[in-house]
């Protein structure tokens, strides 16, 4: 049992503040993954989950046990590094067994966990070989290897797949998932890859600016993101927003267009996801700028009174630069946000 | 036809100047190389030859001249000095400064700018010319004319190089490999035997070897703070006016000798040592 | 271990010896400069000053720094650049320039004293082209151009190798790019070399001549072993006032005389060749 609890951690670095005031609960084999641009505190958090970095205030607990004093090594977790940290000087034998050593475990017992460690990471032909023979993808098994061999309630990973290439990244996720999940430890994931993040998570925390804006499944933060931000950041394509004027109660007007929204008596911003629109006979009317095939799809650039409009469409229609839409809202999918506070209204 | 003849002038000067650039490389190396296998020939050849004239081109493998050294009253204990004192600098000069190298690289520190400047200011000083007062402070503590005295002072001479070098070793392994090793069930201590020692050692290894050259080369201060306990440069500094030829040579020929191992030895790091000593 | 306390613990022990060795004797040295046994006095540089062979001692010791310096910067130019190029040999070519790095000005001095000397290689050279039928004497006082030029060779041939070794890093910094990018737009080599190497290289031409100056007022074995009395510089003369005269206090005056220029020309250099703020590689 591994639930990690983290209670108003704060982080100041000088005058820089790091991380406000995190609360965040991870559940006993969950995966979460924190989320978020760079310098936003999502390695900074992760840090101070495994002892790397000291919170200025605040609680860190690791299955019941308040850990914010303890060394590393105390925490009983273990972390995958982004530049996969394998020691050159050792064998991958070695690398692997290193924290088996250090816990002074007997030798057929280091011997027996170092093989089936790697048996499952596919690296059992590279035991005898040292870091600098190996290649990136075969360092970074090396790496989840080492922290699975500690069979550790808690595994931490620090971007550690952004150091490879795209196509043995998509490899490795799908395995690394699959790894994990049947080893039934709790997982904490940074990354800044929202693929990344949407693909493996159980749960995804945006962070941005210090502070975690939305803690949820990745479905949820895809289709109702709490904040503008969330909605800008999440989705390739991001979410469109548009200005979106008082026409009455629960009636809102968009780009000319009434439409139904929630009750408010101050201005909204209306967002809704590209691939949310259809070509309509009544709707917004849109001015083609930019056309993007993109095999599947055509990602259209457009422009709607003044703003910048994205949508994505259906591959056979036939649309030019220059050409006049009128694109229609999926209903349920419409969404509104506060511009003061930024967050979403119901 | 015009494009050809411009074609073979280019080629001409290419030519021309791989040529020029060519045995501007070997002479250069001759200039180094030539004066050191006259002092070889003058080492290896009997101390009439080498008082006669003219000179020989070739050494005739004579060991007379580094017997009659290797005999000359003193001479021997001043080597045995020698090596003393540099060997005593080579370890102190790690053992103080690298902690020092070690702290630059990992931590921020309040002071951290003034230690820096401490250590640049101690390179950038004709060190040397303090032996003076050390002279009169060390007969007050009973440390003048001793080896371990002389080895102070060398200390001091090589500390900035040896912490501005490890410095620059311990900068180059990733602090991730120690973060890596504390979440795998190291303190800092077995971290840093386990992990940052093994890989830094043929590096401290350079730089120690560095710290005893030197030690080993330096004159000033050893003619200074020595009176019966000369090391080798001392004693051949002193003995300058009234020793023959071929025991300078001799002598000098001794000097030079670890100075040939040491740079053979250290080559791969000596740049990279600079390099960071720069910033 | 409080990590906090931990980089003050790991300082502690050079931070302790620079202050026993350094700070505190340059301080004894100072004072000792300043006093004759009683109360603040200039005596000491006044006579070391006022004696008949400082100013010989000064104009020797600047002038052979003048001579020697920027003969080595130009050298150890060409040497960077020309291993810069180099493909094939490049290790074996660098370790043979750098060997006089580990070669003390004493041996240097013993050296060329092998070529200079009455029954050395030059004489024996010049015996052999005809030049002369019996040695000649050069190191005397009817020559001292001869001595000048010798010491000033093996101090060359000496410490060229220092500057050439931080130049060389200090080029392997540059990144290739920037060439590329030069030469592209039309830059001749030479122009390159002007208005890329050269400027990009400030830092580490700052060190190299730092370093470099501040040894050739400390110039003192070669002296000693190729002109001996011939030609007085102001290391030799400190120890001289040591040694023979027994005057420690007019030694330390001398100390703080070579201190002086040292600090003076370390400042000049620094700000000769200041790298402007966020101009760096």
């Amino acid at each position: 049992m591994a639930q990690i609890e983290i209670k108003n951690v704060a982080k100041r670095f000088g005058s820089y503040q790091a991380l406000h005031d995190i609360n965040l609960t991870i559940q006993d084999q969950e995966f979460m993954v924190l989320l978020g641009a760079s310098g936003c505190g999502k390695t900074t958090l992760l840090r101070i989950i495994a002892g790397l970095e000291t919170a200025t205030v605040g609680e860190v607990s690791i299955g019941g046990r308040r850990v914010d004093h303890l060394a590393p090594k105390d925490r009983g977790i273990a972390m995958v590094f982004q530049n996969y940290a394998v020691f050159p000087h050792l064998t991958v034998f070695e690398n692997i067994g290193f924290g088996l050593r250090m816990k002074k475990l007997p030798n057929d017992e280091v011997k027996g966990r170092v093989e089936r460690t790697a048996e499952l990471m596919h690296i059992e032909q590279l035991l005898k070989r040292y870091s600098g023979e190996l290649s990136g993808g075969q360092r970074q098994r090396v790496a989840v290897a080492r922290a699975l061999a500690m069979e550790p309630d808690v595994i931490l990973m620090d971007e550690p797949l952004s150091n490879l290439d795209a196509l043995l990244r998509m490899e490795m996720r799908a395995e690394l998932k699959g790894v994990l999940a049947e080893s039934n430890t709790t997982a904490i994931y940074v990354t800044h890859d929202q693929v990344e993040a949407m693909s493996m998570a159980d749960r995804i925390s945006v962070m941005h600016q210090g502070e975690i804006v939305q803690a949820a499944s990745p479905i949820e933060v895809y289709r109702n993101p709490a904040a503008e931000f969330v909605a800008g950041f999440i989705g390739n394509p991001p979410m469109n927003f548009l200005p979106a004027a008082p026409a009455g109660e629960g009636k809102w007007s968009v780009a000319g267009q009434v439409m139904d929204g929630p009750s408010s008596g101050k201005p909204l911003k209306f967002a809704i996801r590209p691939e949310d629109m259809r070509p309509a006979d009544e709707g917004l009317t849109a001015t083609a700028k930019v056309v993007e095939p993109l095999g599947a799809h055509l990602l259209i650039t457009c422009e709607v009174q003044g703003s910048m409009f994205r949508a994505v469409l259906d591959s056979d229609m036939s649309v030019k630069p220059g050409d006049q839409l009128t694109l229609a809202p999926q209903p349920d999918r419409m969404r509104w946000f506060d511009p003061d506070t930024t967050l979403a209204v119901a | 036809m015009t494009a050809v003849t411009t074609d073979a002038v280019t080629t001409d000067t290419r030519r021309a100047g791989r040529w020029v650039y060519g045995s501007a490389v070997v002479l250069l190396c001759a200039w180094v190389i030539v004066p050191l296998y006259f002092l070889l020939i003058n080492t290896l050849s009997a101390p009439e030859t080498v008082n006669s004239f003219p000179k020989p081109f070739i050494p005739e493998f004579d060991l007379g001249s580094l017997t009659f050294f290797a005999n000359f009253a003193g001479m021997l204990t001043a080597l045995k000095n020698s090596i003393l004192v540099a060997g005593l600098t080579m370890i102190m000069s790690i053992v103080i400064g690298a902690p020092a190298g070690y702290a630059l690289s990992r931590f921020d520190f309040y002071g951290k700018e003034l230690f820096r400047l401490l250590i640049l200011l101690t390179r950038a000083f004709p060190l040397p010319l303090l032996a003076l007062p050390l002279a009169v402070m060390f007969i007050q503590t009973g440390l003048d004319d001793t080896v371990f005295g002389l080895a102070l002072v060398h200390t001091t001479l090589a500390i900035p190089f040896a912490v501005l070098i490890t410095f620059a070793l311990f900068s180059g392994i990733p602090l991730e490999l120690e973060e890596a090793a504390w979440t795998l069930g190291c303190t800092r201590l077995t971290a840093f035997s386990k992990v940052v020692l093994p890989l830094i050692l043929p590096g401290i290894t350079a730089s120690a070897i560095f710290a005893f050259v030197i030690s080993w080369n330096e004159v000033f201060a050893a003619a200074v703070l020595t009176i019966e306990n000369r090391t080798l440069t001392a004693f051949l500094l002193q003995n300058l006016d009234t020793s023959p030829l071929h025991l300078k040579f001799a002598g000098g020929f001794i000097l030079v000798v670890p100075a040939l191992i040491f740079i053979f030895a250290v080559r791969k790091y000596l740049f990279a040592m600079w390099g960071i000593a720069n910033r | 271990m409080n990590a906090r306390l931990l980089p003050y613990v790991l300082i502690l022990p050079v931070t302790l010896f620079l202050c026993l060795f350094f700070l505190y004797p340059f301080l004894l040295v100072s004072k000792q400069a300043f006093s004759t046994g009683a109360g603040f006095t200039l005596d000491n540089f006044r006579e070391v000053t006022g004696y008949w062979k400082f100013p010989i001692t000064m104009r020797n010791t600047l002038l052979l720094a003048a001579a020697v310096v920027p003969i080595q910067l130009a050298l150890a130019l060409l040497m960077a650049t020309m291993v810069n190029k180099m493909k094939k040999g490049r290790d074996l070519v660098l370790y043979v320039w750098t060997i006089p790095l580990g070669i003390s000005d004493l041996a240097a001095g013993i050296i060329w004293l092998a070529i200079f000397d009455q029954s050395g290689f030059l004489n024996s050279m010049m015996n052999g082209l005809g030049l002369v039928d019996k040695p000649v004497n050069l190191l005397t006082f009817q020559n001292p151009g001869i001595v000048f030029l010798a010491i000033m060779l093996a101090e060359i041939w000496r410490a060229t190798a220092i500057m050439l070794v931080i130049l060389v890093a200090g080029i392997g910094l540059i990144p290739k790019e920037y060439y590329e990018a030069a030469e592209v737009f039309g830059a001749s080599p030479w122009k390159r070399f002007l208005r890329i190497t050269l400027p990009l290289l400030r830092p580490s031409l700052q060190t190299a001549l730092v370093l470099r100056v501040i040894l050739a007022f400390e110039i003192f074995a070669v002296v000693a072993a190729l002109g001996g009395t011939l030609f007085p510089v102001l290391m030799g003369e400190t120890y001289a006032y040591q040694f023979d005269l027994l005057n420690s206090g007019a030694a330390a005056a001398l100390a703080l005389i070579i201190l002086a220029i040292s600090i003076a020309f370390t400042l000049i250099i620094l700000r000769v060749l200041r790298v402007p703020k966020g101009a760096t590689i």
